[in-house]
């Protein structure tokens, strides 16, 4: 008798003690006015060194503990070939891992120097909320939920995508009505899901869904035949058809279900980290729009005579050291990773077992959707 | 009066035995207490500090994905509280069907390992010991990956007796769909249930006057099931309609429908909690001393009448505790789906944590959850214990 009374007395005190832990919430919008007193004390009281710096909550905290760390943390995929993939050997490559590489190569001169961490498409929030990963890239899509609720504000676009659909060859499928009554593959914590719900909805497609918790899994059993078909970003598809066991016979449908803007993302709260974040991308594109690659910009530190390019590889202004970095960052970005299409050829050029066509994302002089404000 | 004083003086408080032992239990509570204080408080103002709040509306919002196995009606613009449900519903079906097949399963095993049949022993404990020694996960993966996904394509669908088909969209088996007269039927099997349940009373107080043990519970089942099958003849069509798995276009239909990692990952479950099952029925048969059996045998009871009427209501006292915590273990051990993709409670909260952001309620509302699954199962077993214990005279 004791027991069951025990057992029951516990589940309340567990009930009671979860729900006023999270009843306690709403009385603690207390906490932020608390933590945010203590600066108005703080600011008169150090007026001495005439460059006081504007202390919003955590502006400038990351670079300062990445740069006391010696290392950039980078939250990366290690399952997409071309964007981010771990092989045999435990190298890390991919258009989102160079992009990591970029931002170490902008704060140290050192593109080595970042420790790049697989994160699952359902775990990377949590990962960059709780300070875990310094930037999340991994061929993220851009959202306004996750730019606002979910506490992260995405950089710039570094990859335009659009989600994508593959069947087998022999399923004669070609269309999504020929998809009907069938069974799709998708990964779990993906915009991709969403998008499925959206447009099968909305277009009257009666489909079961077989959602797996990564993309190893999902085209595992993709491969095994468990589904009519595998949908993730149009990229992704391309990179993961390589690795199946039999390419030729899967087929990437002429359907874009939706946008998929991917990019690199970093927490609220700390607007130097986002710009240095953002201009890495910047200067990408501008130096391939300027003409400069890891191949010649040594002889263009002599020759260059253009002031914006001047501005660039930090021979003129200090643009470098208004982000908080070595006027010459940008110098780095280049030289030791390379700009935006050297970085593109190198993961997903002709050259590669993923290619991909560039299509938008080319420099709007050729066409394409990349452009970057000016360095000034 | 100085008499007190000197007692006083002799121990002060701080070296009573009875005070210090009190207090060593306050202080105790007082830093467990402050530990949980300041980790909540630290985790609230944290995330207040990154601008989020703490609270269970965003249950309320739509969801926006689909699930692919679902026993209540849910659709992408159910909430996220429905989908949540529609996971621990999936968790409640998975857990129940292999609460009740590993423990058929485990009873045979146990029994089978005290046979003296040489080769049902050996099989028994050969099965026993692979399964005892094998990861739960990796047994799931074979399950998933090396049988249910290997099965044929829906074309090549294998057709076995009963109409069961094989392939690997799923399992599809025969399924009764209720026609116009299953209402009544309905009807008619509570009044069943209720007339076996007055001649098992009635069977059972006449075996207490007479002294002759009643066979309640067979007469229990006879009642019900004649009730059942008299109410199929008598009603004018037949309550139930047999509705047999077929392959339409791209997947099955018909039937039921057993999709491969609902399969894996109960055929997984089953099979090894089985053989801890079988473990402990058989330390439980073990524990009735040889006496006991010997006493029945002098008694003219027969070897079937020895195990059901002495070795298994003793057995039992010693069976319950341990089987608890297997049930136990089976529920929570559900939450591996994860890694096969059943779309358990566990599997939904991670896509809910991630589609929503709120990890920090949704960790809360997960372990409250498995907490109060688990605490309801001990608290039915422990009642259940309670009942079936020794009572001493």
């Amino acid at each position: 008798m004791n027991k069951k009374y025990f057992a029951l007395l516990a589940l309340v005190i567990v009930a009671s003690m979860v729900l006023s832990a999270c009843g306690g919430a709403a009385p603690t919008a207390a906490p932020p006015a608390e933590t945010s007193a203590p600066e108005p004390t703080t600011a008169p009281a150090a007026p001495a060194p005439a460059q006081v710096e504007f202390t919003a909550p955590g502006y400038g905290g990351t670079l300062t503990t990445v740069k006391e760390r010696g290392m950039l943390i980078c939250g990366v995929n290690s399952q997409v070939p071309g964007f981010g993939y771990v092989d045999a050997a435990g190298a890390f490559s991919g258009l989102d891992v160079d992009y990591c590489r970029a931002v170490a190569a902008a704060i140290f001169g050192d593109p080595e120097k970042v420790e790049f961490r697989p994160v699952t498409a359902s775990e990377r929030f949590t990962a960059l909320q709780s300070g875990e990963i310094d930037i999340l890239s991994r061929n993220t899509t851009w959202s306004l939920q996750r730019d606002t609720e979910l506490n992260g504000n995405f950089v710039h676009t570094t990859y335009y995508d659009g989600q994508g659909m593959m069947v087998p060859k022999d399923s004669g499928i070609t269309d999504l009505a020929g998809l009907d009554g069938g069974t799709i593959c998708v990964q779990t914590g993906t915009t991709t899901e969403l998008n499925l719900a959206d447009v099968f909805a909305a277009q009257g497609i009666a489909y079961t869904p077989a959602v797996f918790d990564n993309a190893d899994n999902t085209f595992a059993a993709y491969a095994e035949g468990r589904c009519d078909a595998v949908t993730t970003d149009k990229s992704g598809l391309v990179a993961r058809r390589a690795v199946l066991p039999d390419p030729e016979n899967h087929v990437i449908l002429d359907v874009t279900i939706s946008k998929e803007p991917l990019g690199p993302m970093v927490r609220h709260g700390d607007d130097q980290w986002f710009d240095i974040a953002q201009w890495t991308v910047f200067a990408m594109i501008s130096g391939e729009e300027f003409g400069l690659t890891s191949a010649n910009i040594d002889s263009m530190m002599s020759t260059a005579t253009a002031p914006e390019v001047r501005r660039f590889l930090g021979l003129e202004g200090d643009l470098g050291l208004k982000l908080g970095l070595e006027n010459n960052w940008a110098y780095n970005v280049i030289k030791l990773v390379g700009n935006y299409g050297e970085v593109y050829d190198r993961n997903l050029g002709p050259d590669t077992p993923t290619y991909i066509p560039r299509g938008l994302n080319k420099l709007y002089l050729d066409g394409g959707l990349l452009y970057a404000p000016p360095f000034r | 009066m100085s008499d007190n004083n000197s007692q006083s003086a002799a121990t002060p408080f701080w070296r009573d035995e009875r005070y210090l032992q009190i207090l060593g239990q306050v202080v105790f509570v007082l830093l467990v207490g402050l530990f949980f204080y300041s980790i909540a408080r630290n985790m609230i103002t944290g995330l207040a500090r990154q601008g989020m709040a703490l609270g269970f509306n965003f249950l309320k919002s739509m969801s926006g994905f689909d699930i692919g196995e679902m026993l209540i009606e849910y659709s992408r613009s159910s909430t996220y509280g429905r989908a949540l449900l529609v996971g621990l519903v999936n968790t409640l079906m998975v857990s129940v069907l292999g609460i009740i097949f590993s423990t058929i399963l485990g009873i045979i095993l146990g029994v089978a390992r005290l046979s003296t049949n040489y080769l049902v022993n050996k099989i028994a404990a050969f099965y026993l010991e692979v399964m005892r020694n094998l990861a739960l996960l990796v047994f799931l993966i074979f399950w998933y990956l090396g049988v249910f996904l290997k099965l044929p394509r829906v074309k090549d669908a294998i057709l076995w007796p009963g109409n069961i088909l094989l392939t690997n969209r799923g399992v599809g088996i025969p399924w009764g769909v209720p026609t116009e007269t299953f209402g009544t039927y309905r009807l008619i099997l509570l009044g069943g249930l209720v007339l076996a349940s007055a001649v098992a009373v009635i069977l059972h107080y006449r075996g207490r006057r007479t002294g002759r043990p009643p066979l309640t519970t067979l007469w229990f089942f006879v009642t019900l099931v004649g009730a059942a099958a008299i109410g199929w003849i008598v009603l004018p069509s037949a309550p139930l309609a047999l509705d047999l798995p077929y392959v339409k276009g791209l997947n099955l239909a018909g039937g039921r429908i057993l999709s491969p990692e609902f399969m894996a990952l109960f055929s997984g479950l089953t099979l090894y909690t089985a053989a801890f099952i079988g473990e402990v029925v058989r330390a439980g048969i073990q524990s009735v001393s040889k006496g006991q059996v010997e006493a029945s045998r002098a008694l003219g009871l027969s070897g079937f009448q020895t195990l059901r009427l002495v070795v298994f209501p003793q057995a039992l006292r010693v069976i319950i505790p341990p089987l608890t915590s297997q049930y136990l273990n089976l529920t929570k051990n559900s939450s591996l789906a994860v890694a096969i993709g059943y779309p358990d409670f566990f599997y939904v909260s991670s896509t809910v944590i991630n589609q929503s952001g709120r990890a920090v309620e949704m960790i809360s509302l997960i372990m409250l959850v498995y907490l109060a699954t688990s605490l309801l199962t001990s608290v039915f077993m422990n009642w259940y214990n309670q009942k079936i214990r020794l009572v001493e005279r």
